[in-house]
């Protein structure tokens, strides 16, 4: 197994060096750095030259490429360009850590900012995860024993209606009901934006209480997409033969269900969220978005809309980290609910 | 979904003497019983009735005027959909938008499905090295989660297209982008789909029948495979039409994706969350008509995949 682990993460440099690259190449030539940082100010040819000389950009691609990822501590630069190369780097690079600095927060590194924004996300992102995965494997397994029953037939067709669902509908509308019009209605209404009231400050309930509607509207898409696919999974495990003997040999319903077909029912359920949960993080900006969550997602979104490029590649190249070890924890969940798998 | 009751009920005889259902004619009758797949095509026509029968009583100059003085006005008898933050006709943007909205979702669908079934069919067909190469391209491609992906191509290439001029209409250069961004981000799944069919599909008999008699490959692969494999294409094709048009919608949400003043379904709904509580009929017209169309497109595509399947098939004969 540890040897299986390390082959994978292995496997996984290549792969991440390439998605750095594409990512690298497609979005170090765009926008312009120079007007990003100095806004209207930075007219004067002189100071844009200089300024690009120091951030790097008067280098050839492939160069700038090498110094966002090991940094340019170690070579000698030529910042005021009399031919005498004197001023040693600053960066660090990015397999030390080192996203480059801010274009548009100044002074503040790219990481920096990416580290004050991950809790925050995260305090959304696992409860929502933990509903999706209880909600959807419940309603699946409920329904699935109900099979061409009324409950399931409502069940199957409102899972239908919720997986066609966009995020953001889902998000606008319970936002409309929850928070505008209880509070329209004298009813206990919702707060719709923000992680907590500014006035009441950063306590445990605010929080609380405004993550409801954004952990709604990312939880029922999901759930609805699980569940049908739980069922299904469901409904073809229990008719196999060894569902039969396990009751045969006088099994508890409960043990059968949950011991025996649910752990083989839930096989392809594992690979399915694997795969997902990265895309639960682009839903996140949507979400974080219209709710005004201080997270990854939106602080994605306000850097990429003006071109703040260290800060933008350190979260893309955050979430296909995530991708990979996602994927493997999948495979590694994989083998021990299937002991049939065995990875050498 | 529905239980399989025979449809032809007459004796045995009656039925050998009657000539047999063609294959489309099967696939008909199977789609025509499930209810919900019918109404979706219904919905969809109404759709496309709408934004294309819209031009005549709405002009598009109409639709872009805007008039700052009747901004956020609420449904009325002269714009019975209300008026957007810049004072523009609701209405006359969700038939244009529509037109936008439901274009961008064909033209993506016929992208995903060209370079989808050419990269599975290729990697299927011949195996080996090329094979391993297209899967890995595949999966490093399914790596990279489309939602950024999208907002950072759409963000990146958007000004650097000039407007469009089809049909005597201006398109923002935009539309382009987000249609190639979109179906150049979704082909993954449909390829290995396709490559899983060619790989069984290669090794039967017709292919081999058809090689002997000196078929070359491009025909085989096209004449000879391809037509077998086109159930869950059709399938994954309908489906995909309706996700292209809801990743269309992230992105134009977000303001990155469609430019205004062209306008789409997704775009008219950004920065509507600023006036949630002042003005919901922004929100309410567009996205009531997004998750319509979508809806009514996964119905009809989980019609076709029960239509389709060669299980149900031969139950029916």
């Amino acid at each position: 197994m540890a040897r299986y682990i390390i082959r994978r993460l292995l496997q996984a440099i290549p792969l991440l060096i390439i998605i750095s690259i594409t990512i690298f190449a497609l979005l170090q030539n765009s926008g312009d750095p120079l007007a990003t940082m100095g806004g209207k100010r930075v007219t004067r040819s002189e100071d844009r030259v200089r300024l690009a000389r120091i951030l790097g950009l008067d280098q050839p691609i492939y160069i700038q490429y090498v110094y966002w990822l090991v940094g340019n501590d170690w070579v000698k630069l030529d910042i005021n360009q009399d031919g005498i190369f004197e001023t040693t780097g600053q960066r660090k690079g990015v397999l030390r850590g080192d996203f480059g600095n801010s274009l548009v927060a100044r002074g503040q590194s790219a990481m920096e900012l990416i580290k004050e924004r991950i809790p925050n996300t995260l305090v959304l992102m696992i409860p929502a995860e933990i509903i999706i995965l209880t909600f959807s494997l419940l309603v699946g397994i409920f329904s699935a024993l109900r099979q061409y029953s009324l409950t399931d037939q409502v069940i199957t067709a409102g899972s239908f209606i919720g997986y066609s669902m966009p995020i953001f509908f889902v998000a606008l509308a319970s936002m409309y009901i929850f928070g505008v019009n209880f509070r329209k209605w004298g009813l206990p209404y919702l707060p719709t934006v923000g992680m907590f009231d500014p006035k009441i400050g950063k306590t445990f309930s605010q929080v609380a209480v405004h993550m409801v509607l954004p952990i709604i509207s990312m939880s029922l898409v999901s759930i609805s997409g699980y569940s049908r696919f739980v069922r299904s999974q469901m409904l073809e495990v229990i008719s196999q033969d060894y569902i039969r003997t396990a009751y045969a040999k006088g099994l508890s319903e409960r043990m059968v269900l949950f011991g025996h077909a649910l752990k083989n029912a839930a096989i392809p359920f594992v690979t399915l969220v694997g795969i997902d949960i990265p895309f639960l993080l682009g839903g996140a900006v949507v979400t974080e978005t219209i709710f005004g969550w201080p997270g990854m997602g939106r602080l994605f979104i306000d850097h990429l809309t003006r071109f703040d490029t260290p800060v933008v590649m350190g979260i893309l190249m955050l979430i296909s980290l995530a991708v990979v070890i996602c994927q493997l924890l999948t495979d590694i969940v994989y083998g021990w609910l299937d002991p049939r798998i065995r990875y050498t | 979904m529905e239980t399989s009751a025979p449809i032809i009920e007459k004796p045995v005889i009656a039925e050998i003497e009657k000539p047999p259902l063609l294959l489309s004619q099967l696939v008909f009758l199977r789609f025509k019983r499930h209810k919900m797949a019918v109404a979706g095509v219904i919905v969809l026509i109404l759709m496309v009735l709408y934004s294309i029968g819209g031009t005549f009583f709405k002009s598009e100059a109409f639709s872009l005027v805007t008039d700052t003085s009747i901004r956020l006005n609420a449904p009325s008898s002269i714009h019975p959909f209300g008026t957007d933050a810049v004072g523009r006709d609701i209405l006359a943007r969700t038939i244009y938008g529509g037109q936008i909205s439901l274009m961008i979702g064909m033209i993506a669908m016929i992208l995903e499905v060209i370079v989808g079934v050419l990269i599975g069919a290729l990697a299927g067909y011949y195996g080996g090295i090329l094979d391993s190469l297209l899967m890995r391209f595949t999966e490093a491609m399914l790596n990279i989660p489309q939602i950024p992906l999208l907002l950072v191509l759409g963000k990146l290439l958007a000004d650097k297209i000039q407007p469009i001029v089809l049909l005597g209409r201006e398109f923002s250069g935009s539309v382009i982008v987000i249609i190639a961004v979109i179906g150049l981000t979704s082909w993954m799944g449909l390829a290995r789909i396709v490559r899983a069919n060619f790989l069984s599909l290669r090794e039967q008999e017709f292919v081999t029948a058809a090689r002997c008699t000196g078929t070359n490959n491009l025909s085989i692969i096209f004449d000879h495979i391809l037509p077998n494999t086109m159930a869950p294409i059709i399938v994954s094709a309908t489906l995909s039409v309706a996700n292209a048009i809801i990743s269309e919608a992230y992105v134009s949400f977000l303001g990155v994706g469609v430019m205004p003043p062209t306008a789409t379904w997704g775009n008219m709904l950004n920065g509507a969350y600023n006036y949630i509580e002042t003005a919901p009929w922004l929100w309410i017209f567009p996205g009531s008509l997004i998750v319509l169309t979508v809806l009514s497109i996964n119905f009809i595509g989980d019609g076709l995949r029960d239509a389709l399947d060669p299980r149900a098939l031969t139950q029916a004969e």
